[in-house]
């Protein structure tokens, strides 16, 4: 085999494709060839490498050289002075925003530093439509540890020694899910991998998927094993293409090697995986509601007990998995449940991936080891809050979750730590908001999400979120009173206590944590009827300073509704009585004289 | 596409496989192994640094050495082109001037393979702004 000197690995995530890293893929590959470069670079398709902020990105090994912002037409350019000439291209460097210089090595980037990746350590690192990279970075070596020395109890202590627990959110411990499983008794029994990511904003699954496919169908083969099934089955939503295709060409590989199938290297075990396709909704991410519309049922939950690993999938036992924990279970394997209990806190083990979003500089997808503290994720690794401007809040744990504001930010991450603080670790997806952002128009926004998404089974969950949503409309339109704020709170616990499923019972989490970090917010929408933030249009209003306006007919000129009148050279009025507060004047205006009041 | 039937040969299918990604592996890790920086600016590549290059990156796998052999800018020693620097796990970077492939041969044998120092050394003469 050709002993490469470069490996000019590109990223093929769904960001950077859409960003035509396909056609960079290509267009490398052409150059590789023109210059007959063939035996000494390799170009590879890799999966996410996390700098989604600044993709599409394409990093050069050895030298660690990591080239973001990357154009088609670069290709040629990177080759001829990269490859060729050994020059680094100095203007598709990454440009360190404090210190100004170009990082040419991604070990020197912060984003980096804090980082440790296991669940995503063959992202951006594998080609992750290659079965003979992952066999040849040790793939599927667990599964054939696991089948040939270990007994499925032996393999389910070391995942309970691990302390591993569930990524889906709820962080239940996965070795004793898998027991569970395990002690039923059937003939048939299911493992399940659950990718309907639906949190607004996360994309750590999708990630997972597309960048090592492999390490879940791997996964899902030893939880096979453990737990007796031979059947596996992934439920992924229809709006992760690039993830389904990579996952089609994942399992066809496997089965042509034999890694899936019939008597899997020979040990007498037989596993294979079928997709199942969700239409995106958002209570199908719930275990039963999932099972339920993978039997072609309507997805809505039913009540455990009976538990899945009881009574799941066509009434059989059925073990539910999501993504990422399976992302982890090789790798315990290969290095044992010591290695992977040393990282990570006292009750929670491990890594954590996160989807970082909203006012964040560094925009992408990371993974830090349990305890690592908001602050450092939200300023170290996520480069500090967009443009400047005011940290307010971080969201985590999607519509289950809750917003937690500055004093919260020393908070380590773990299961316990951040529901204490009023959040929860949820999935993984994690928005930064700032200073322009309205909680209550947040906490709005996550309810308005609630009812599209609520099935509509139970009554707590179809009425009371609509009642609430309701209230939280009326409040943003400066209607709200005192009485309101009270009912959202007593709504709110009410449907805690009596939802039928997990949707329903923390769907008012993102409002009553915004009622104990926000209530002054709260009181000024409702009492002084003011937004701070100037996102609650119906509480604001475009004004014009008479000092600084000097008449030059601008705003009136561009208003689409004619609300502004004055004549040349004095100042203007609007009349708010027409006014659409399109903003329009705000942004025509060249002496800043229209301010939001 | 042949079955994989056993774990060993599974095992087997790795180690031919791992030359396709020994360079990344390698990357991701350079502290622990052999560093290499070839000079490679127009000076240096007239003088065969690209040759030295190549030799290196080759001969290092071929004896099976764990190495990473990068090419950097000009590294000013202009009078003793080729020139590469080499850092030894846990060790100070040593740069050697005048590299033809025999002194690489050299440098591998002696200096990599058993710290032992060979001629063509370039006392470090400046100082890097941290």
């Amino acid at each position: 085999m050709a002993k490469y000197k470069y490996n000019v690995l590109v990223c093929g995530g769904t960001g950077c494709q859409s960003s035509q890293s396909a056609l960079i893929l290509e267009n490398l590959k052409k150059e590789v060839a023109a210059c007959n470069l063939e035996n000494d670079v390799q170009v590879i398709l890799a999966g996410c490498f996390g700098f989604c902020e600044k993709g599409p990105i394409v990093k050069i090994m050895p030298d660690n050289t990591f080239y973001v912002g990357v154009k088609p037409e670069d290709a040629k350019e990177l080759v001829a002075e990269h490859i060729i000439k050994g020059r680094k291209v100095q203007r598709l460097l990454y440009v360190d925003p404090e210190t100004q210089k170009h990082i040419d090595d991604s070990k020197h980037m912060d984003f980096y530093k804090k980082q440790m990746r296991i669940a995503l350590r063959n992202c951006g690192f594998l080609d992750p439509e290659n079965i003979d990279e992952t066999i040849s970075r040790g793939g599927y070596e667990a599964l054939g540890k696991v089948l040939t020395t270990m007994t499925p109890n032996e393999c389910i202590e070391v995942i309970k020694k691990s302390g591993l627990r569930g990524r889906g959110g709820a962080g239940f411990p996965t070795g004793t899910k898998w027991e569970f499983a395990s002690k039923s008794v059937n003939d048939q029994k299911y493992v399940v991998c659950n990718a309907d990511e639906g949190d607004p904003g996360a994309f750590m699954d999708r990630s997972i998927l597309e960048g090592d496919p492999h390490s879940i169908v791997e996964a899902m083969a030893i939880c096979g094993y453990c737990i007796g099934a031979n059947h596996g089955l992934i439920y992924i939503r229809a709006e992760y293409p690039l993830a389904i295709h990579r996952l089609q060409i994942a399992i066809k590989q496997a089965r042509e090697y034999g890694l899936l199938g019939d008597d899997i290297l020979g040990t007498g075990f037989n596993f294979d995986i079928e997709l199942r396709y969700g239409a995106g909704a958002f209570v199908c991410g719930e275990e039963t509601a999932l099972i339920h519309s993978m039997e072609g049922n309507r997805g809505e939950p039913t009540f455990k007990p009976p538990f899945p690993a009881v009574s799941g999938y066509l009434q059989k036992p059925t073990n539910v998995n999501n993504v990422e924990t399976f992302a982890n279970i090789p790798i315990i394997i290969t290095k044992g449940a010591d290695w992977y209990s040393s990282i990570g806190t006292e009750k929670s083990k491990g890594t954590k991936v996160f989807a970082l979003a909203g006012k964040i500089n560094n925009v992408g997808l990371i993974e830090v080891p349990m305890g690592t503290t908001l602050r450092e994720v939200v300023y170290e690794i996520g480069g500090g809050v967009k443009n400047g401007k005011k940290f307010k809040a971080v969201q985590t744990g999607g519509p289950s979750g809750g917003c937690l504001t500055e004093k919260d930010l020393d908070t380590p991450i773990d299961y316990e730590s951040l529901a204490a603080a009023g959040s929860i670790m949820g999935s993984g997806g994690m928005i930064v908001m700032d200073e322009d952002d309205c909680m209550v128009n947040i906490a709005k926004f996550y309810m308005g999400f609630i009812v599209d998404e609520s099935c509509g089974k139970c009554t707590p969950c179809r009425i009371g979120n609509k009642r609430m949503y309701e209230i939280l409309d009326k409040i943003t339109k400066g209607q709200g009173t005192m009485e309101d704020l009270e009912n959202l709170k007593y709504l709110a616990e009410v449907i805690k206590d009596t939802a039928l499923c997990g949707l329903g019972q923390t769907s008012p989490n993102p409002v009553l944590s915004t009622l104990t970090n926000f209530w002054d917010e709260y009181v000024e929408h409702v009492v002084d009827k003011k937004c701070r933030a100037g996102a609650c249009k119906d509480l604001m209003s475009y004004q014009i300073n008479p000092d600084k306006c000097k008449g030059c007919t601008s705003c009136a000129r561009h208003c689409p509704v004619n609300a502004i009148t004055g004549t040349v050279k004095q100042p203007h009025t609007i009349n708010q009585s027409l006014c659409i507060k399109c903003g329009t004047c705000k942004s025509v205006c060249k002496f800043n004289a229209i301010e939001i009041k | 596409m042949a079955k994989i039937k056993s774990l060993a040969d599974l095992r087997n299918m790795k180690s031919d496989l791992q030359a396709k990604i020994k360079l990344r592996e390698n990357a991701n890790n350079p502290e622990s192994m052999v560093q290499i920086k070839v000079g490679m600016a127009t000076s240096g590549i007239a003088s065969g640094a690209k040759e030295v290059f190549n030799y290196l990156s080759e001969e290092l796998a071929k004896r099976d050495i764990d190495a990473v052999v990068t090419q950097t800018g000009d590294m000013g020693y202009s009078y003793a082109e080729p020139t590469i620097e080499v850092t030894l796990p846990g060790k100070e970077p040593i740069v050697f001037g005048y590299v033809n492939i025999a002194k690489a041969d050299e440098i591998i044998e002696k200096y990599i393979k058993n710290g032992e120092l060979v001629e063509g050394i370039i006392p470090v003469n400046y100082r890097k702004v941290e």
